[in-house]
């Protein structure tokens, strides 16, 4: 598999580190309900069998986090983007 | 019919000819007691021992494909029971507990050898590490015995002692662990279970639930609607996308795992050896294929396929443990979709939905866990209590904060 | 002697001897094993897999599932080699495998006898009574019986290597669609990749005596592998098996030296190819099917394309006299062609009543017997070996008995689909050549040729051509249009037939497996009628040729049995690898001390001449312990080593650790979000110890931070988790908080970091420093942390820290100056007997410290476990912060950190062992925690344990048991402080 890494270009996906769903933000943490959205955050996915945002670090390249939207049906990469937008 | 010496015999004797379907191929009933859905070892397992523990035989097994063409037919064959923690040691010491006794409760040959499980070890935190291990499993009453190098050289003197990267310092040795035939333990709960009366339906598959209210009173399948007084869902890898239907989010993601057989081969390894400076087993099939696995290629799918760099990763592993197999030829690998749990261990509970109940998150070892796995959720669903061996295994321990975490990395399944 | 006088690719100038099972032949260089073989009349080549029965030759090609033979010998012996495929060189050695005593005589062919009973499903319904016989009795003899070859008892001494490559066309198969593609992609100019698993390119070219472009095929074939070969941008990969495909990329094997007796000099004996192509033509060809008959796996019964591919290409008669058995015109093809080549032909046997009339008129022609409406029932052989010496033939109602030593025979043949069903693709069956043709392919592959169901030569040439040209015009390069050759194309009718009602004797579906028509049908009666169940219950298409022979028959049987079509009764697809993949060429070099790459430290050369014994730790070699000549064990030497750091001074490399540059305002912000205690109000020039969580509670790392200046920090994190907490950090900076304005930089490959600990450390230290650099307590404090130069102008930073407990700097210098900065220490030392030290001796020095590491921060343990608790701060919101709450990791009742000694002083700790209360039974509902860390300490005279126990910081001075089954041990355990000496902290202070 290779991941288009919008600095270096498409590399192997070995280069990458993988960490899962890019779709969860960080909640408030001084939220009352603060437990049970960190629990939400940290624990429950929607893992769908489809398309799929998700977090691939560059490790062995640019050391960027970019979110790569891929298909878990074909593996096929549809777009990628660094944390934050494109630079 | 009852498989017998006479059996054999007489069908040895008629050209094959006397032979009855191993199960019926049943059509769906309008209404169950209980519809499990998944005809994986998981489900079959559920029914067999809801109709044999329970006297619950009124019981569907749904399945959209073919019975066993999941996870069941997918794996690397390995039965052991030698878990770190205490919610999950007994939980799989039981379990072997009723492999040990299979063939006898489902009159079906599955093929449970148990010719040792081999951990190695290559560093002295390792060791302790395993030394930690092997006392959990004395104390929930399993067996097991820490080797030193002599130990295992003892038991494999091909393995790479002389120049490895990682020496082999030692290994935790299970002698009840081994292997059984995937195939036969599917089939042979199925035909344990049909002959008490469980219905199996194959191509049927879930599209919804039928409720009332909160509740969950049956599905929507292919096939039509199904009532039930309760609904088990034993789906690995789909747990999330049925769970949905019924608007449950799971903690759970599903990953890839390959597995990998070699041509066939005279007797060369006669039990189950794991490396310790990677992630690598393998054992030999009594057919004589060596039968190997790894990591799970790490990124969430559910395509049944998997890719190079794992493969070339578990190739590497299995040359620095036992060089001879360089010329040895890999002849078949496939992929099988796992649910990754978010501690790498199992749920087996009730869901927030009255009526339907939750079997999943087995990882990449859920075909060990066959036996008990039925067994509790049978007995979850037959009297709503928690069985013994599997109370840490609730939906509700990530909120709670009584995690299962074997392996200690956290939520983080591609880790696990 | 079967060797033609004439004819075949095979040099007949270059002889090649080899054996066979002892016996000495001779081939000739462009033969194979097989062809070589035959051409020796050897026709008994091995015994099948579960009735011993003996079998030959069935193909020329990688389908062969009865010609497996043990090639070379000792550790280079290959079971399971295909004698079809493996390339004849001088003096190869081969024996044939799963027989005893002899080939010949083999005392498991009784199986056969018995066979009636073993048939499919056998050994799921016994071998169950008495219970436990199984492994004890059952399962070693069916072991024994099992298997195939034997695997060399010793290590592989070969070597194998990887390599990428990166094409615009990729075209698989060198056949006439394969040469036609590649030859239109690159003249168009793409890059292109042509790989073929053969020896010799062509394909069925070299097999067929038919002309193109007025050329025999396979001249012609020759000239275009010339031109290819003459353009830049192509490359033609020979011996090179593309075997999966995968994301992105392809998977191949290149047998570099295979054909060889060993690999030339520097050589691999394989090359596993990743390449990366952006267009691919798939040209695989097509394999012969065979028919299901009473005997058919005699020695003798093979496909006709192979007996056709022996004489055209081989200059081999595969018999005397050949019959030919076939529902289809292609086979009709093979029989002229061995009438032309000199071989008798005793009948062509077709089970159609009707062949198109060519066909008949040059069956006359030749004066060949023609049998329409016929079909072979059964075969008879030699009493030993069982070669075929003839066929029974129905025909009309009529029985006969036809005398010959080879049977041709041709059920059709199947598209090459593999490799299009490995992102899942499923063939869908075309009626009209009674096959399976390809139905979804992976992304940009199409297929070309008899691969995708094309048969006729004209058609086949203009496919390859316009595909080749088309992925090329994908990618925007210019085709121009070939100039087909002229060709006739032959007649390819064929009418499904699978296999002979009322024949005699077992008829093989599956021959390597020994799965019969008889077995398809117990898989029926049984109910295992989807063709996943048929698969795996009669364990039919799972032999090494991985169903290429068996797969559409056997299913075509079931679908004849439960009266559906073969559409409804589906088919399996095909997984990687197309063929069999040598697990040394996946491994590649990774193997023994390559097994992983090997880190070394800035001091690994100064730890060697001292005479280090290094252990592996994670990716790193570390100095272990530094043994003096008079030593008798290592704990002696680690003794020796920790009370040198407490009487006086040592030094140990700690490079390992993960270094962390944070620069910019907000790094104090951010740190004060990483770590759970405050790291915003540090002082410049100071450093702090801090603990990480993840964001699920449970701790990560710990380490010392330091702040250089304002907007300037470095961390340090642990050995083991210097990569996790980098990525970590960044995943915070660059996806929680981009607002923070902050860069991380890595630095810890840049700084080589020396560890100087004892009452003596300053005094050392004192002496390489530049001045005015002052290093007494006031002026760089406990925790003191500067920027200074050592060694008159190194760049140093140095931190005032302690893991020891005793007075203690470590000193970091740019990575080329570690060495350096070692000797410089031990030479300022020389006078304090300054000691260098292991990581044995960093262990016992911090266990006595009482001093968490990796043992404890097992990734299951909270801040508060580790007795750590307290450094939380309450004013501020931190990873892990929220989680960390929830009542499973707040319950007070956790196993937390405390320390531990033997009641009786003499005995020793075990790291592992589990604790219970006194008199309580040994079981899981009393265990209360475990010892993670022992040492024996030189200062209190004893082993020494840290642990987690239940409550354990509220039972200190209570005694529990620490159990220890697996090594024996079960010892009474005081508990007590985690600190072992110096619990106040004030040596580290002076």
């Amino acid at each position: 598999m290779r991941i288009p890494c919008p600095y270096c270009g498409a590399r192997d996906s070995a280069e990458f580190a993988y960490l899962g769903d890019a779709t969860p933000t960080r909640p408030d943490p001084e939220a009352p309900d603060a437990q049970d959205a960190f629990h939400d955050y940290v624990y429950l996915r929607d893992n769908p069998a489809g398309a799929h945002a998700e977090w691939w670090y560059h490790a062995a390249g640019c050391r960027r986090w970019v979110k790569v939207e891929r298909d878990t049906l074909t593996h096929v990469v549809s777009q990628a983007q660094f944390a934050g937008g494109a630079e | 019919m009852r498989y017998s010496f006479l059996s054999i015999l007489k069908n040895g004797l008629s050209g094959q000819s006397g032979w009855k379907p191993a199960w019926r191929d049943a059509a769906p009933k309008p209404a169950y007691d209980v519809v499990i859905v998944g005809g994986g070892g998981h489900g079959l397992a559920t029914a067999f021992y809801l109709a044999s523990e329970h006297g619950i035989r009124n019981v569907a097994v749904i399945e959209k494909g073919y019975i066993g063409s999941g996870n069941a037919g997918r794996n690397t064959t390995i039965i052991r029971s030698n878990y770190l923690l205490p919610g999950n040691e007994p939980f799989y010491e039981w379990s072997m507990k009723l492999w040990e006794g299979l063939e006898q409760a489902v009159n079906y040959n599955a093929m449970v050898s148990q010719r040792g499980v081999l951990n190695l070890y290559h560093s002295d935190a390792q060791r302790d590490a395993f030394a930690r291990r092997g006392n959990s499993m004395r104390l929930a009453g399993a067996d097991s015995e820490l080797l030193d190098t002599e130990g295992v050289r003892a038991m494999y003197p091909f393995l790479d002692f002389d120049n490895a990267r990682f020496p082999i310092r030692g290994g935790l040795l299970q002698r009840r662990g081994g292997t059984a035939r995937h195939d036969a333990v599917v089939w042979g709960y199925a035909r344990a279970a049909d002959q008490l009366g469980v219905d199996i339906v194959q191509n049927c598959e879930v599209t919804g639930f039928l409720t009332e209210g909160d509740a969950i009173i049956g599905v929507e399948t292919s096939r039509g609607p199904i009532r039930a007084g309760k609904v088990g869902l034993a789906v690995a890898g789909s747990s999330s996308r049925v769970a949905k239907h019924a608007g449950l989010r799971l903690p759970m993601e599903s990953h890839v795992l390959q597995a990998f057989v070699s041509e066939g081969l005279k007797p060369m390894i006669d039990g189950v050896v794991t490396f310790g400076a990677g992630h690598f087993y393998i054992s030999q099939s009594d057919k004589g294929g060596l039968v190997f696995g790894g990591d799970i290629d790490g990124y969430n799918s559910y395509a049944q396929r998997g890719n190079l760099p794992v493969v070339e990763d578990v190739a590497e592993s299995g040359m620095a443990l036992m060089p001879r197999i360089g010329r040895l030829r890999l002849l078949r690998m496939w992929g099988g979709v796992m649910d990754m749990s978010m501690d790498g261990s199992p749920i087996i509970d009730r869901t927030p939905r009255p009526g339907l109940y939750l079997n999943s998150g087995w990882c990449y070892g859920g075909f060990k866990a066959t036996p008990a796995s039925g067994w509790c959720f049978a007995h979850l669903l037959a009297t709503d209590r928690d069985h013994a061996t599997a109370t840490a295994f609730k939906l509700d321990r990530f909120r709670t904060g009584h995690l299962i975490d074997e392996k200690g990395v956290g939520a983080q399944p591609n880790l696990h | 002697m079967s060797r033609l006088a004439t004819g075949g690719l095979v040099d007949r100038a270059r002889p090649l001897s080899f054996t066979f099972d002892g016996v000495s032949y001779s081939g000739l260089a462009g033969d194979t094993l097989a062809s070589a073989l035959l051409a020796n009349d050897v026709r008994l080549v091995g015994r099948s897999f579960k009735y011993h029965r003996p079998r030959g030759i069935l193909s020329a090609g990688p389908e062969e599932p009865n010609a497996l033979v043990e090639l070379r010998t000792g550790a280079r012996r290959e079971p399971n080699t295909r004698a079809t495929v493996a390339e004849l060189f001088d003096g190869l050695e081969a024996s044939s495998q799963n027989r005893w005593p002899s080939l010949k005589l083999d005392a498991l062919s009784v199986n056969g006898l018995v066979s009636p009973f073993l048939g499919a499903g056998f050994y799921y319904k016994t071998f169950m009574w008495p219970a436990g016989f199984w492994e004890k009795l059952y399962e070693p003899v069916i072991r024994r019986a099992a298997g195939l070859g034997h695997a060399a008892a010793e290590a592989d001494p070969d070597h194998y290597e990887k390599a990428n490559a990166f094409c615009d066309v990729l075209v698989i198969g060198a056949g006439p669609a394969g040469l036609m593609a590649a030859l239109a992609a690159g003249r168009a100019g793409a890059r292109v990749i042509l790989a073929d698993e053969d020896f010799l390119p062509g394909g069925r070219l070299n097999a067929e005596a038919v002309e193109i472009g007025g050329k025999a095929a396979s001249d012609w074939a020759a000239g275009i592998v010339a031109e290819l070969s003459s353009l830049p941008n192509v490359r033609i990969m020979t011996r090179t098996t593309v075997f999966g495909v995968y994301d992105d990329e392809y998977g191949a094997v290149e047998r570099v030296g295979d054909h060889l007796p060993v690999p030339a000099p520097f050589q691999p004996r394989q090359r596993l190819w990743r390449i990366a192509a952006k267009r691919t033509v798939l040209a695989a060809g097509a394999t012969e099917r065979p028919i299901v008959f009473g005997g058919n796996d005699r020695p003798g019964v093979m496909l006709a394309g192979a007996a056709r591919s022996y004489a055209n290409r081989y200059g081999v008669a595969v018999g005397s006299t050949v019959a030919v058995f076939a529902n289809n015109d292609g086979a009709w093809a093979s029989a002229f062609d061995l009438a032309a080549a000199g071989v008798a032909v005793a009948a062509i046997i077709d089970i159609r009543r009707e062949v198109a009339p060519s066909l008949m008129a040059q069956a006359k022609a030749r004066d060949l017997r023609t049998i329409l409406d016929g079909q072979v029932t059964g075969t008879a052989g030699r009493l030993v070996g069982g070669e075929l010496t003839g066929i029974s033939v129905r025909a009309n109602g009529r029985n006969e008995t036809l005398a010959c030593d080879a049977l041709a025979m041709s059920g059709g043949w199947s598209p090459n689909v593999h490799l299009t069903c490995h992102h899942r693709g499923r063939p869908v069956w075309d009626a009209s050549i009674a096959a399976f043709v390809p139905g979804g392919t992976p992304p940009d592959m199409t297929v070309a040729g008899a691969a995708r169901g094309t048969f006729a030569l004209s058609g086949i040439l203009t496919e390859g051509a316009r595909l080749g040209a088309e992925a090329a015009g994908d990618l925007g390069f210019t085709a121009a249009a070939l100039d087909l050759p002229a060709t006739k194309d032959t007649p390819a009718a064929i009418t499904a037939f699978w296999q002979v009602h009322g024949s005699k004797g077992p008829a093989f579906v599956d021959q390597q497996n020994d799965v019969t028509a008889k077995d398809v049908g117990i898989a029926h009666k049984e109910g295992f009628r989807s063709v996943e169940h048929l698969k795996r219950y009669t364990t039919l298409g799972m032999a090494t040729d991985q169903g290429r022979t068996s797969n559409v028959a056997g299913l075509a049987i079931m679908a004849e049995l439960s009266g559906a079509g073969i559409i409804e009764t589906g088919t399996t697809i095909f997984r990687p690898p197309y063929t069999p993949v040598a697990l040394g060429a996946l491994g590649g070099h990774h193997r023994g001390k390559d097994f992983r790459p090997t880190r070394l430290t800035p001091t690994h050369g100064w730890a060697e001449e001292r005479g280090a014994v290094f252990i592996e730790t994670g990716p790193w070699l570390r100095a272990q312990y530094f043994p003096r000549p008079g030593e008798s064990d290592w704990l002696e030497t680690v003794n020796r080593e920790v009370k040198a750091v407490r009487a006086s001074v040592g030094l140990i490399d700690v490079s390992t650790f993960g270094k962390i540059d944070l620069q910019g305002p907000d790094a104090g912000t951010f740190l004060d979000r990483v770590y759970i205690n405050g790291f915003a109000k540090l002082a410049v020039g100071k450093a702090r110890y801090g603990v990480m969580l993840r964001e699920d509670g449970i701790v990560m790392d710990d380490g010392t931070t330091a702040r250089l200046a304002d907007d300037h920090y470095v961390m340090t994190t642990t050995t083991a988790n210097a990569g996790k907490v980098y990525q970590h950090l960044e995943f915070c900076l660059q996806v929680l908080w981009p607002e923070l304005d902050v860069t991380l930089a890595s630095i810890s490959e840049q700084w080589a970091q020396i560890a100087l600990a004892g009452p003596r450390s300053r005094e050392v230290l004192a002496k390489i420093v530049d001045a005015p650099l002052d290093v007494s307590n006031e002026g760089l404090p406990f925790m003191g942390a500067v920027e200074a130069t050592v060694m008159g102008g190194v760049a140093a930073r140095i931190f005032r820290l302690s893991f020891s407990g005793e007075l203690g700097y470590e000193i970091a210098v740019p990575a080329r100056q570690g060495e350096a900065l070692a000797r410089a220490l031990m030479a300022a030392g020389e006078a304090f007997g300054i000691t260098p030290y292991g990581t044995e001796a960093l262990g016992v020095l911090r266990i006595e410290k009482g001093h968490v590491s990796g043992n404890e921060l097992s990734g299951q343990t909270t801040a508060g476990d580790l007795g750590l608790g307290r450094m939380a701060s309450t004013k501020k919101d931190y990873i892990g912060r929220v989680l960390a709450a929830r009542p499973g990791l707040a319950d007070p009742d956790r196993p937390t950190f405390v320390g531990f000694r033997p009641v009786d002083g003499a005995q020793r700790l075990r790291a592992g062992a589990h604790f219970l209360p006194l008199g309580a039974p040994a079981d899981l509902a009393h265990d209360e925690g475990y010892m993670t860390s022992v040492a024996f300490s030189p200062h209190l005279a004893q082993w020494i344990g840290l642990g987690l126990l239940k409550n354990g910081p509220a039972r200190i001075g209570e005694r529990v048991r620490a159990y220890d089954p697996v090594r024996g041990g079960d010892i009474e355990v005081e508990i007590c402080s985690p600190a072992f000496i110096d619990p106040e902290g004030s040596r580290q202070r002076v």
